[in-house]
């Protein structure tokens, strides 16, 4: 399968001469685009061409040409394939890109992920702050002349270990307090923040005290994390409260965040599967698939029938028990304790049985490999398959909406509250249950089918709402409709190989770039792979939904109350693992 | 807002709170039997999930992969291990945890088939279990050894690492069986080849 283009139909090069050019490097797809041109493309695809959705933005070094290169992915939530595009830059400090956050607001955290990670200033931004790593933090790590602390090699294997055999264990490599470079003059004992108005809190709205009636009033500045709760991991955010009521928002993170793209560019092909898994570490089998399919597409190889099915029967899994969970969870953050969440964990139990049972681990399935997958199914695993989906899970998931979808407490928590609408939800890039909630009917299963679900039967679930309740009935139907999936492929798994060809080490990826995309339980998740004929991937970048559904945070919080802003990051299911990256 | 919504729900819970009691009555008495975990993981599975660890423990399926260690065959009172010091493990593992020395012959000085030191820096392996994925000998295999918490760094050396053939085929049946069969199968191809070339 080629990446898909619209090359044949759409020929920018013509609508815009002189400003875009077709990308012909070899394997590569897409236009170039003339960085004083882009917002002009940029608003004729989405306003003329219906490329509404901004899937990703991704900075990519090529340091020996000297140029810094962004790709936008933009697709149509109609369906169908994407648009890919480039604006090229030299690779001279100060690197300037226009910022396309006017046309696709969903552009904000991505491109200053870029900015942070890559250096490149997108002129225009309201709000271009480092992003990932922290304010007093030296150079852009994911440069490829930016070496970490105790860097070895560019590649892995590091030939210390084979054939050297030095022993030397990792603290030796990395003593505490010894692996941190800062910039010239730099003191992390005395460094405050100069001004901590200017950089972050200026970011929020400005806020004055206002007199009415004689009566002085003045807005609550309240740092909610990073130690907080209801964050599910180390997440912050700083909010500007008018009594209850939120009047301004901006999410912090990046305490996790451990450069998983720049380790996945010294990994080999095959090395970044395992690390795949630790992204959002509910579904690492969803994970696993989306990297795979990305790689599968460069090396254009083609999967047997028995591990498509597989993949879609784990997958589907995955979804499940990740649904389950984040309505047990998402009850936890609204104050009903850990019930409802006990409840989910006991099918999430099962569940990961068989995972581990397929796999050899629970959470870290490391299972698929570059066409097909590590193992065929143990003895005995499709029985209990067959009976945790023909006879358990649709009765568990009934069992759900028994207790709590008429809940009146649990209603009047969810219903109308944080309202997103299907033009924001677009607009700001969101996807997955989220996206559906506001009415928008897409799903990559069906808008973009990849694996082979365009066999299935089953229904792409919406709601018209778009608030926390409405988010809560998709992911609840959801369950049912992979349980119907789940059914199918069950039925019609055949019996074959479950690998293309010998199992390797060493794959050999042609040069080019590829996007592999699927409809992961939290949205769409995104690998953009390049390779350069090496063994190890040139960029690696994953599109976290986690992360891209922040953007609309603010958007989701502003005017509601304080003691929403809980349940409505909990709606939007977030991972920190993927998240913080 | 009448409250219908919510007694529903209770009566879910209230399903569940004697459940998890008449199941209790129903092990009285019995630890983690093999029938109670057995009824634990099944479809059936009703009352109480946990069990009571380190008491109780629930066994681990075959393909349950912690810790890699090397396999080696007991022949006639000396190991005699597997791994060849090829390296593809080494090379293939993701957080690059595994060293290996290789043995060069006193002599000639050329290298030995055979490791003189191996090393595992267990803290840092990821239990992905490529390197038991990839190694070509079968002498790489992920264990079910989970109790490896202690108040010092994890590293195994090759003392540490072997473990006999016998407890390979203990752990994982299947797979060994698998192997040995390939195995067994390609040493009679070799033989034929080897007959056919002497005639
Ligand atoms: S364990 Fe296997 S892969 Fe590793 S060096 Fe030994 S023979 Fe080679
Ligand atoms: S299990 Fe994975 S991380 Fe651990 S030693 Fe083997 S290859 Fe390395």
């Amino acid at each position: 399968m080629a990446t898909p283009t619209l090359t044949e139909t759409l020929d920018l090069s013509a609508k815009f001469p002189g400003a875009v050019t077709a990308d012909a490097r070899p394997g590569y797809t897409g236009w170039i685009v003339e960085a004083g041109k882009l917002l002009e493309v940029a608003a004729f695809l989405r306003d003329e061409m219906g490329y509404d959705l901004l899937s990703s933005v991704t900075g990519v070094d090529y340091l020996p040409d000297e140029k810094m290169e962004v790709v936008y992915q933009a697709y149509k939530t109609t369906g169908g394939p994407g648009i890919f595009f480039k604006v090229q830059a030299p690779r001279l400090d100060p690197i300037e890109v226009p910022s396309v956050v006017p046309i696709w607001p969903g552009a904000d955290l991505q491109e200053r992920e870029i900015w942070d990670l890559y250096g490149v200033k997108f002129t225009g931004h309201p709000d271009l702050r480092r992003i990932l790593t922290w304010e007093g933090f030296s150079g852009h790590p994911m440069r490829k002349d930016w070496k970490e602390a105790f860097y070895e090699e560019d590649a892995k294997p590091f030939k210390s270990r084979w054939p050297e055999g030095r022993i030397k264990m990792a603290e030796e490599r990395n003593p505490f307090g010894d692996n941190v470079t800062f910039d010239e003059g730099f003191d992390p004992e005395k460094w405050t923040s100069n001004d901590p108005e200017e950089a972050l809190y200026t970011s929020l709205k400005k806020y004055t005290a206002e007199t009415s009636d004689g009566i002085k009033t003045d807005h609550i500045l309240v740092n909610m994390g990073p130690q907080h709760p209801s964050t599910h991991g180390v997440f912050r955010a700083v909010v500007i409260l008018d009594g209850e009521t939120v009047v301004s928002l901006k999410p912090v993170m990046g305490y996790l965040h451990r450069n998983h793209e720049k380790i996945g560019e010294r990994n080999t092909f095959l090395q970044n599967m395992p690390y795949t898994d630790r992204l959002d570490y509910f579904n690492s089998m969803s994970n696993n698939w989306g990297y795979a399919l990305a790689v599968e597409k460069l090396m254009g190889v083609a999967v047997p029938e028995r591990a498509e099915y597989i993949r879609v029967i784990m997958a589907e899994l995955s979804r499940i028990q990740n649904h389950l969970i984040w309505t047990g969870m998402m009850l936890n953050d609204l104050g009903a304790y850990f019930t409802p969440a006990l409840y989910a964990f006991e099918e999430r139990e099962l569940i990961l049985d068989i995972f581990e049972a397929v796999a050899g681990s629970r959470m870290m399935c490391n299972y698929f490999r570059f066409g097909g997958l590590a193992r065929d199914l143990p003895e005995g695993t499709l029985e209990k398959i067959k009976d945790l989906v023909f006879d358990r899970l649709a009765a568990k998931v009934d069992e759900f909406d028994r207790l709590l979808t008429e809940n009146e407490i649990l209603v009047a928590r969810l219903k109308g509250i944080s309202k997103l609408s299907p033009e924001d939800a677009v607009a700001y890039s969101m996807t997955g249950p989220v996206l559906r909630a506001a009415g928008v009917p897409y799903d990559i299963r069906r808008a973009e089918p990849y694996g082979i679900y365009d066999r299935f039967d089953f229904d792409v679930v919406t709601q018209t709402d778009g608030d926390m309740y409405a988010r809560y009935l998709v992911r609840l139907e959801e369950m049912r409709q992979s349980l119907r999936i789940l059914r199918q492929a069950i039925a019609g798994l055949p019996e074959g190989p479950i690998i293309t060809g010998k199992p390797q080490y060493q794959v050999r990826v042609p040069a080019g770039e590829a996007y592999g995309r699927i409809e992961a339980p939290k949205g769409e998740l995104g690998y953009y792979v390049i390779s350069n004929g090496k063994p190890n991937p040139w960029r690696y970048h994953v599109r976290a939904p986690s992360f891209i559904n922040l953007t609309a945070l603010e958007k989701m919080c502003v005017g509601g109350k304080i003691a929403d802003f809980v349940a409505i990051l909990g709606t939007i299911d977030i991972v920190l693992g993927e998240l913080d990256r | 807002m009448n409250g219908k919504g919510l007694l529903k729900g209770l009566s879910v819970t209230a399903k569940r709170f004697f459940d998890s009691y008449l199941e209790d009555v129903r092990w009285l008495g019995k630890k983690a039997t093999p029938e109670k975990i057995a009824f634990r993981s099944s479809k059936d599975a009703r009352g109480t999930f946990t069990v009571q660890f380190p008491e109780e423990k629930l066994p681990v399926p075959e393909e349950f992969r912690y810790i890699p260690f090397l396999v080696y065959d007991e022949a006639e009172g000396s190991k005699e291990i597997r791994c060849t010091s090829c390296g593809i493990c080494a090379k293939v593992c993701p957080p690059q945890c595994i060293w290996i020395v290789r043995t060069n012959d006193p002599e000639t000085g050329k290298p030995v088939p055979q490791p003189a030191e191996f090393y595992i820096d267990a803290d840092i392996c990821m239990n992905c279990g490529l390197c038991a994925e990839y190694c070509p000998f079968d002498a790489i295999k992920m264990d079910h050894d989970y109790e490896i918490a202690s108040y010092h760094r994890n590293v195994f050396n090759l003392e540490k690492l072997m473990k006999p053939a016998s407890y390979y085929a203990e752990i994982r049946p299947h797979n060994n069986q698998r192997e040995e069969e390939a195995r067994a199968a390609k040493a009679a191809a070799k033989a034929a080849a080897a007959a056919a070339k002497a005639e």
